[in-house]
């Protein structure tokens, strides 16, 4: 890494080749100069906002998620909402759900807690996992070696959106769904991660600087931990930043199945799935969560793309 | 060759034992009792005794598992009190929920799915290949922005969102196409193509366009190599050259690339079929997922499973067999 990283900062000569090539706020400067991937970031911050503070915006907007407000649809055309845009008004922010009347902007709202929620937090298990069986894979022994990258390749030849669906028939109710969701994706998705960090690990334990800590008796954690993890920040947080999106997706995809978080908890892709059926009296039903979802999805992959392109080594384009 | 091909059969064999004997184990360790929910409600201690044994679950995991694989080969027989079920040779289990094999269930989806997922690949890889050939012949600047745009929000679309605005625009607004409904192919070829047309369109657009991407870089790539070069030198036309030996370069990533695809292409099938109601195996495991019908759950996932590890190694082979320089370590 450190000889790509050296070859990207240009001609200029580094002061010292064993530290560190480039400034860690070089990066950040040049990720905040690409306009797509800024403004992936202020989305992104947005909805995290508005999924932290979902109790004092619904408090705000003065709607739960629960409460049925019959008196708000029209129950004589099966249960439209009454007024324009599915009942939009000064109470409900953006309309009501048919049939049942419930505010839709506090559904969405807590729906974004949901869907970031259980996206951050297998992404965090995958890289935890990713990275740990990576590392071991890469220093361990041969044997160590070929078991856990066979391993790998086991988890990368599921087809986990489907193993996922059949997971969530055998998980007790009694523990909670999202908790549930992340951990099933997290376990199903860590093999690419894995296999990113094993391939850099073993490139990186040919550097000198690692032999001389092994020559001077660092413990094997202590070498994984102080001079093989911090040279897999960088591309593994890239890839990081291309697995929430995914994440996100299967999520949305489990709850639109209707194996994934149970009513009445709101999540995206659930109220999508609801909404499905009544795209022609009440399009906002479908538009609100879709264009929610959609919104965040691409905020993400922009974000992603914009590290990708900042960190990629050869890329002189937004150099500051 | 040949000794590559037989070590890359006996590698999917065992990548996909190891898959059968950890879905089984998890489904069948996990926390829900299938013979109580086959005996029902109001089930009582020796009733479930009787369902427990003719299901087989009575004897320790190990040997559930072993006759589950005897089965595959050699069928079996499950007798639930009077009567006797029987499953014949490729059997999967029993679904006692709907009493039927699973195989049957199989046997009536998976032709859905596959539809949906091979006409799919065709489709992306028709169109992507033609669009990325586009943009590097024209070189058009915006052409090529407008590529990675496309796959930009491709990659940011969910397919049952694609899905779900093609259903509105194409089929509620335009009534261009009917609602779609599953024709068999055999009976009907032109009803078949005319219901699948669009989710083939819904699941194909994305992949599309990452073909397109890849495409268009595999070919700039080639254009740049010496015997390109040459081919010039001689006089050949641009288009001689594109399809005879550009092509050619360019193909075989692409070829890796669908076989992998493949497997996700089920899975955006899975999605996709739900949307557009049609009955494949995404349906047949949500329903199962829905009564905790483990039998069928356990077939429809090694199934699935089966086509990924096959995938791949096909894809491994086609590589070999259309690369000369790829080396069979």
């Amino acid at each position: 890494m450190t000889v790509t990283l050296e070859a990207a900062t240009g001609p200029q000569p580094g002061p010292d080749p064993s530290s560190p090539p480039r400034p860690r706020g070089a990066t950040w400067r040049r990720l905040r100069q690409d306009k797509a991937a800024a403004t992936g970031m202020v989305i992104i911050t947005l909805m995290v906002l508005v999924a932290v503070l979902a109790p004092l915006l619904t408090a705000l907007e003065g709607q739960d998620t629960t409460t049925q407000h019959p008196e708000l649809v029209d129950s004589a055309s099966g249960g439209t909402p009454l007024g324009s845009l599915g009942g939009v008004s000064a109470a409900h922010w953006l309309g009501v759900e048919p049939q049942t009347g419930r505010d839709l902007f506090a559904r969405l709202v807590y729906g974004a807690r949901i869907s970031l929620g259980v996206a951050l937090g297998a992404t965090a298990l995958q890289v935890l996992i990713g990275v740990s069986v990576g590392i071991a894979a890469g220093l361990g022994g041969r044997f160590v070696d070929s078991a856990l990258s066979r391993l790998t390749d086991l988890t990368l030849a599921f087809p986990s959106v489907l193993f996922a669906i059949g997971l969530m028939a055998i998980v007790p109710g009694s523990v909670p769904r999202p908790l549930v969701l992340a951990v099933v994706i997290a376990l199903l998705g860590w093999g690419a991660t894995a296999r990113l960090a094993r391939g850099q690990t073993l490139s990186l334990r040919t550097r000198d600087y690692v032999a001389a800590a092994k020559l001077s008796g660092a413990p094997p954690l202590r070498v994984a931990r102080r001079e093989i993890l911090p040279g897999l920040v960088t591309p593994i947080i890239t890839y990081a930043a291309l697995l929430v999106p995914t994440n996100m997706i299967s999520e949305a995809g489990l709850s639109f199945l209707g194996v994934g978080v149970r009513p009445p908890t709101p999540s995206w892709g659930q109220m999508l799935s609801a909404g499905t059926t009544w795209f022609r009296p009440d399009v906002m039903y479908v538009l609100v969560p879709g264009g929610a979802l959609f919104l965040t999805l691409l905020a993400f992959t922009l974000l992603a793309d914009g590290v990708r392109r900042t960190l990629d080594p050869r890329n002189t384009e937004v150099a500051a | 060759m040949i000794g590559y091909l037989i070590r890359r059969v006996i590698g999917a064999a065992v990548v996909l034992l190891a898959l059968s004997a950890i879905v089984y184990g998890l489904f069948y360790a996990g926390p829900s009792d299938p013979a109580l929910l086959a005996c029902g409600k109001g089930c009582t201690p020796d009733r479930l005794a009787v369902v427990k044994s003719s299901m087989g679950l009575d004897k320790p995991l190990v040997d559930q598992y072993l006759s589950f694989l005897h089965a595959i080969f050699f069928g079996h027989d499950y007798s639930s009190g009077p009567s006797v079920r029987h499953c014949p040779a490729p059997c999967l289990g029993y679904s006692f929920e709907t009493d039927q094999p699973v195989t049957t269930i199989l046997g009536s989806t998976l032709p859905v799915s596959a539809s949906l997922a091979l006409g799919a690949m065709a489709l992306s890889l028709l169109l992507g290949i033609g669009a990325g050939l586009v943009t590097v012949l024209s070189r058009r600047r915006w052409l090529d922005r407008g590529l990675n745009a496309v796959v930009l929000v491709g990659y940011a679309m969910p397919v049952f969102l694609v899905a779900l605005i093609l259903l509105i625009v194409f089929c509620s607004d335009l009534r261009w196409l009917p609602f779609p409904t599953y024709v068999p192919l055999t009976q009907d070829p032109a009803g078949w193509a005319q219901n699948l047309l669009l989710p083939w369109i819904a699941l194909a657009l994305i992949q599309a366009a990452a073909y397109a991407r890849m495409t268009r870089a595999q070919t700039l790539e080639t254009l740049s190599e010496d015997h390109v070069r040459t081919a010039r030198a001689y006089g050949l036309s641009q288009r001689r050259i594109i399809t005879g030996h550009v092509l050619r370069g360019a193909l075989p990533p692409l070829v890796t690339m669908a076989a992998i695809d493949l497997a996700g292409i089920m899975t955006s099938a899975v999605l996709t079929e739900t949307m557009f109601g049609l009955p494949g195996i995404g349906q047949a495991l949500v329903s199962a997922v829905g009564s905790t019908d483990l039998p069928v759950i356990v077939g429809v996932t090694l199934t699935a499973g089966a086509v990924y590890v096959l995938a791949n190694a096909l894809a491994d082979i086609l590589y070999a067999a259309i690369d000369p320089r790829v080396e069979l370590a």
